[in-house]
């Protein structure tokens, strides 16, 4: 019993750097946020005082009745809509053709992948140059020239400099997309083919013999068989996209009425550039929680399991 | 499987295939071809053919402004790396094979610290950094990187070290090893494979990070990242010195994909939560 207890205390000192790091460096830092964000430091002369005056939930209401953190939320909304549905659409399918192992495959697959090993920051760049879309109709650049020399000018736009939207959803985002799905679908793939290896493939034989179309085996036998992979996939996307701050920082910024702007970008313009402490604390704890709402059923479900 | 095709349906598959390799490769074409362009080429209407002579004027600006960035991006990522690993590893061993009353617990609520989006800390930390005199400095962020890297590397070494049986453990007690002794012994050789994929994890996200970078170092101790959005800054808008900076930038973690590419699809399979 004695020993046992010395155990355990050996194990908690072993622990124990990262629980103190941790403890100050997340659940600390987090409380600060909250803190931060229920008082009044929208001013620097405020946040110098350190006054203690709280103002309770003003700072997230006057937030939400705001134009540019609505517009905010639409981006987000759209954004993980249309890349979650990129990435799925393009990985399954590049997973599904490279899963019969056609000559060369192995090729395509390590290309598909590579995206994954670069930075936000470098895809941004190249995508801005590929993208931006000059002075219209005389002056075309990126891929608008290219469509000029195509003889396909009918499809030239404004791409990322757009101020159209339908529905909320600005059309200017539609580059970022492209680009995250650049990024992030080789993932998605990688994780549908590392499944696909796992089925048993007289399974899928025995569906085949039965009379079985390619469409139904999908949709009838490899779709529910990875429906627990397809979510972590999800998760992982919408939880990637909720943090694109670094793919938007350096391809478009906020652009013209915020149309390619997000939480993320939003909340470091307010706290480091325009000295709105609380109103920056205020989006990174509403960022919290939407990430919260995502993850947390989530984890429940796989600790479950486990 | 193949030979069940009909010829059709090959060159369906393979068109698709190359349509998306296109797409993949697009970018590629770009950065290459723009960085070998001398600024006098660097004009719109040439802007997607390939350069008309090859120049590493871009190359050479590029690397003389970001040269320091390089080394301070490697000074960075090495020592970041290395101790994200070693507390991860010893964190896995005890929270998978010396469990205690609460352990499962403290296990979740180190996990957590992946999850969260890095905004919810951002303002707290870089406080923090100014008061104990780390802030605008490498070994500030080094500290940092150290820190929010522990969730994963600890639930990688975890799952890692779960496969090994209690049995084993319970015999080297038994012939009187000790924790320490135990994890020397046993558990740190049989980890190399998994030091492996998480030093390509941690190495490829602390050497593409921005948030932490752009917010937490000074122009001394910028990481090439962040450097890399400041070329744009300047005036005139040099396409080659840019591409070829975002070169320079992609060029290591690149390269540790080409030749570690299992071990990094091993990690990104195992820790991408973390994005």
């Amino acid at each position: 019993m004695k020993r046992k207890h010395q155990e355990s205390l050996t194990s908690i000192a072993i622990l124990s750097p990262s629980i103190i790091t941790l403890a100050i460096f997340v659940y600390g830092f987090i409380s600060r946020s909250v803190q931060i964000s229920m008082l009044d430091w929208d001013t620097f002369a405020n946040f110098m005082r350190k006054a203690k005056d709280y103002v309770g939930l003003e700072n997230y209401i006057s937030l939400f009745t705001e134009s540019r953190f609505q517009t905010d939320l639409w981006n987000t909304l759209y954004f993980t809509l249309f890349f979650i549905i990129g990435c799925l659409a393009i990985g399954i399918l590049l997973s599904l053709i490279l899963n019969n192992k056609p000559r060369g495959g192995y090729f395509f697959q390590n290309l598909y992948l590579f995206p994954m090993a670069i930075s936000f920051v470098v895809t941004g760049t190249v995508w801005r140059w590929i993208f931006a879309p000059g002075r219209l109709p005389n002056n075309p650049r990126g891929i608008n020239l290219l469509f000029e020399q195509l003889g396909l000018q009918n499809l030239q736009w404004g791409w990322f400099t757009s101020t159209n939207s339908f529905l909320g959803f600005n059309v200017a985002l539609i580059a970022v997309i492209i680009a995250a799905i650049w990024q992030y679908s080789g993932y998605t793939m990688a994780m549908w083919l590392a499944g696909l290896r796992g089925i048993d493939q007289q399974l899928i034989e025995a569906a085949r013999i039965d009379g079985a179309s390619k469409w139904q085996i999908f949709t009838k036998i490899l779709f529910p068989i990875q429906k627990p992979i397809t979510l972590s996939a999800i998760i992982v996307l919408a939880h990637v996209s909720l943090k694109a701050f670094a793919l938007i920082y350096a391809m478009t910024g906020s652009g013209p009425n915020n149309v390619t702007d997000i939480p993320a970008v939003y909340m470091f313009e307010a706290t480091f550039r325009s000295n709105r402490y609380s109103t920056g604390s205020a989006i990174a704890i509403v960022l919290l929680m939407m990430v919260g709402l995502l993850i947390i059923p989530y984890l429940v479900n796989s600790f479950k399991e486990e | 499987m193949d030979d069940k095709m009909t010829t059709q349906e090959k060159i369906t598959r393979y068109a698709v295939l190359i349509v998306f390799a296109i797409f993949f490769l697009i970018p590629m074409y770009v950065l290459i071809s723009t960085s070998l362009k001398s600024f006098s080429e660097v004009s719109i209407n040439t802007m997607w053919q390939l350069p008309s002579s090859i120049s590493i004027e871009g190359f050479k600006e590029a690397f003389a402004k970001l040269a320091p960035n390089v080394l301070n991006s490697f000074y960075l990522v090495i020592p970041a790396t290395l101790f994200s690993a070693i507390l991860g590893s010893l964190n896995g061993y005890v929270l998978s094979h010396w469990k205690f009353k609460g352990s499962d617990t403290l296990f979740a609520l180190i996990l957590f610290g992946m999850f969260i989006p890095y905004q919810s800390i951002l303002f707290p930390l870089v406080q923090f950094m100014q008061t104990i005199g780390l802030y605008g400095s490498i070994p500030g962020l080094i500290l940092v990187h150290v820190v929010y890297g522990l969730p994963i590397t600890t639930l990688m070494f975890r799952n890692y070290y779960q496969d090994v049986p209690d049995a084993l453990t319970e015999a080297a007690k038994v012939d009187g090893a000790n924790i320490f002794s135990i994890y020397r012994h046993i558990f740190f050789p049989i980890s190399i494979p998994s030091f492996v994929v998480v030093f390509i994890w941690q190495f490829t996200n602390i050497w593409n990070e921005f948030l932490f970078a752009v917010t937490l170092t000074d122009t001394q101790s910028q990481p090439i990242t962040v450097a890399l959005t400041n070329l744009a800054g300047s005036q005139v808008v040099e396409w080659n010195v840019q591409m070829s900076g975002a070169i320079i930038t992609a060029l290591p973690t690149l390269l540790v994909y080409i030749i570690f590419g299992r071990y990094f699809i091993k990690g990104m399979l195992a820790g991408s939560v973390k994005g």
